[in-house]
């Protein structure tokens, strides 16, 4: 049968299983949303506030559900405004498919009204994207796009549709989606490499990043983590992936990760790099990191291996793959000498809670293990970028994979609460809690209207102290308290702005408040804000300066 | 640690299609890999295209220049030729501020160097001259007592013998 291009894009997203898109419309997109109008019945398009919130709120519904996010733009500004969103994805290898629209092909490269060349703008941000001005060209651009983004190491792809592609027909037929490429196998000899110096090891250290989570091999890896006895920490991007109180665990690694964590990694004799990339944020100082270390890594990206830290041995395969070829020649174990080495650094963790000089009554802790305690194992918390971020990062009792959002390489702020709309929408059952930052909100609140049309019970939890927080912190320590525009003196009124936007809004100035808030705030039936005033003071701790190793560690 | 840079000579087959050469190179240059020299050219197969890079890199930087550009949808193959089993040719062309006085001297080292004047006028020539990328070095250098006004070298493209 013969369809437009623009029934074309609707019937592709429904062979891949897709039933709720994002997006925003617009002049060259007409012809697209017209379709999705017809089709609403089988595919929600849910409209944002701005293109940017459409991208987030893509992304969080694909980081929530495992699914492939999709969002709709149409030509120039509409583009250009996913621009952050995509590359949000980028670094953090969330599967997306971008649309948008373009001018007709004849006015193509004049300068047409709301005329820009996204392909070229985006192609350092996505894994590829195409430009379609052939209707013929169409399908096979968009089927390539769900295989390419689903496909080993996961990213956003873009289809760029000329809006002539959108009215011509074409003869097309329903069909199954495009096998995706198979991924490397882990070649045998290397995995028995690595399970011999696992086994031989006095000091191992396994440290697990967004690569875990994405291969969902969180029960494998604990498997290894419990037959081995190996301690365990891991990147932003794997928060979630071992349980919080997983006996394994040393926490966060890095610029802002546990004194122990970073201790063992400097002390041990063997790291073992599961799915994550040895980021500036990780090995602060690349010559540095392991450095008494053998190192190894385990990556399903071959460009990963050696980027920013040369490795011993590596392996280039999905994580879940190589776990289950390695966990039968892992010898059981204890390594108790070295466990009880780590255990002895465990008095230098603590939780620093300002208490000078305008000391606020309500601390980060006090707030996230509140919001921790009063919600089910099951909750999804979103954060926003900044010190809130880290302490959620830290505080958050996390529980599983994909409960934890948030933007680990691209660090952007108003990343939440559209990521929050997103995976609210692909969870319509669980729980979402958006931790933000006063300086982040304000970047794309607007979002509230989108949670309020759609009636999304998203608890958006904002630590207030006035200020930017992570770049005030970065002043007080480093620039003798110049604080260079991180001080705006706002008078924002996040409470009737909230009402102002058909939401509820209170504010917590104690543990007290708080706890009432969030009650009433779990029994609303739409979005809620709570405003929670803390201290400026307040910094996240511990802290490794850029550059720096655990020796120079600031504990408090 | 310091690592010399050493001169790697990396072919890249790569889907023939519009933005191809665009999408390779922006990568390059977004990852501060430098290029020495780049050519393109057309395959027996018309859906490829062959790219021939020269770098300057160490070791590490190699693999990731090759294991960045592996990655790109558009690349079907990547490889680094083999200096021992590999041939490289490169074409130059010259032009040269000679009067009838040099041009005996100079058609002298052309036609040791296998070199063609293709153009001669009254105060000028130009000089063609094909090969290894060294031979050519070889030849400007010995043209060098010479006023040589503009110099354009195509860039190397090369094939292995046996892979």
């Amino acid at each position: 049968m013969k369809l437009t291009g623009s029934q074309i894009v609707a019937e592709v997203l429904l062979d891949h299983g897709v039933d709720t898109v994002f997006g925003y419309p617009g002049g060259t997109a007409l012809n697209i949303f017209d379709e999705l109008y017809k089709y609403s019945d089988r595919i929600h398009h849910v409209l944002t506030a701005h293109e940017q919130g459409a991208a987030h709120a893509a992304d969080g519904y694909a980081r929530a559900t495992g699914k492939t996010g999709v969002v709709f733009a149409t030509s120039g500004p509409g583009a250009t405004n996913l621009v952050t969103g995509i590359a949000t994805a980028f670094m953090d290898s969330i599967p997306m498919v971008a649309i948008t629209a373009n001018v007709p092909d004849n006015l193509i490269g004049r300068d047409a009204f709301q005329e820009i060349s996204i392909t070229g703008v985006t192609m350092p941000i996505t894994k590829h994207n195409f430009f379609v001005n052939r209707i013929e060209d169409l399908e096979h651009a968009l089927r390539e796009a769900f295989r390419i983004a689903n496909s080993g190491r996961k990213g956003p792809v873009l289809v760029d549709i000329t809006k002539d592609v959108t009215a011509d027909a074409i003869e097309y037929s329903s069909k199954a989606p495009y096998e995706l490429t198979k991924n490397p196998q882990p070649d045998g000899q290397t995995v028995k490499k690595i399970a011999e110096m696992i086994n031989e090891a006095q000091r191992p250290v396994i440290y697990f990043g967004g690569g875990v989570a994405a291969s969902e091999a969180s029960a494998e890896l604990v498997k290894l983590l419990d037959k081995a006895d190996i301690p365990a920490t891991y990147t932003l991007m794997a928060a979630g992936v071992v349980g919080y109180d997983n006996p394994h665990s040393l926490g966060l690694l890095g610029m802002h990760g546990t004194y122990t964590a970073n201790r063992a990694v400097s002390k041990a004799d063997l790291v073992i790099a599961l799915g994550a990339r040895f980021s500036d944020r990780v090995a602060l100082n690349p010559a540095a990191f392991a450095k008494n270390a053998k190192r190894v890594q385990v990556d399903i990206d071959k460009s990963e291996i050696n980027k920013n830290v040369t490795v011993d041995v590596s392996a280039v395969c999905d994580v879940k793959d190589f776990l289950n070829m390695l966990l039968p020649s892992i010898k059981e174990t204890k390594h108790e000498a070295w466990n009880e080495e780590i255990r002895s650094w465990k008095d230098k963790e603590k939780i620093v809670n300002y208490e000078g000089e305008g000391a606020s009554l309500l601390h980060p802790y006090d707030i996230i293990t509140h919001t921790c305690d009063l919600t089910d194992k099951d909750t999804i918390y979103v954060t926003d970028v900044g010190q809130h971020q880290i302490w959620a990062a830290q505080y958050v009792k996390h529980q599983k994979t994909k409960r934890f959002i948030t933007s680990g390489g691209l660090g952007t702020m108003g990343f939440g609460y559209g990521a929050a709309i997103g995976a609210q929408l692909g969870n319509p059952d669980k729980r979402v809690i958006h931790f933000t930052g006063d300086g982040s909100f304000h970047m794309n609140l607007n979002e509230a209207c989108t949670a309020v049309s759609n009636n999304l019970p998203i608890i958006t939890i904002i630590l207030d102290n006035q200020v930017l927080g992570m770049v005030y912190q970065w002043q007080t320590i480093f620039y003798g308290k110049r604080y260079s525009n991180t001080t705006p003196e706002r008078k924002t009124d996040f409470v009737k702005l909230a009402q102002a936007f058909g939401a509820e809004g209170y504010r917590a100035t104690t543990p007290e408040e708080f706890d009432e808030a969030m009650k009433k705030a779990l029994q609303a039936e739409g979005p809620v804000w709570i405003d929670c005033m803390i201290s400026r003071e307040e910094r996240v701790l511990p802290m490794i300066p850029g550059g720096k190793t655990v020796e120079d560690i600031i504990i408090d | 640690m310091y690592k010399p840079l050493k001169k790697e000579i990396v072919s890249v087959l790569v889907v023939n299609q519009a933005n191809v050469l665009t999408r390779v190179v922006s990568m390059f240059g977004r990852r501060g890999f430098n290029i020495d020299s780049l050519t393109v050219s057309a395959t027996n197969d018309p859906n490829l295209s062959r790219i021939t890079i020269v770098f300057s890199a160490t070791e590490q930087s190699m693999q990731q220049i090759i294991t960045q550009t592996e990655k790109l949808e558009v690349v079907k193959d990547v490889f680094l030729l083999n200096r021992e089993n590999s041939l490289y040719r490169e074409l130059l062309l010259i032009k040269v501020n000679a009067g009838e006085s040099e041009r005996t001297g100079i058609k002298e080292i052309v036609d040791i160097y296998r070199g063609k004047i293709v153009d001669l006028s009254r105060g000028s020539m130009i000089i063609e001259l094909t090969g290894t990328p060294e031979k050519l070095d070889g030849f400007l250098d010995v043209m060098e007592s010479y006023d040589i006004t503009e110099v354009c070298r195509t860039g190397i493209t090369g094939i292995e013998t046996h892979r």
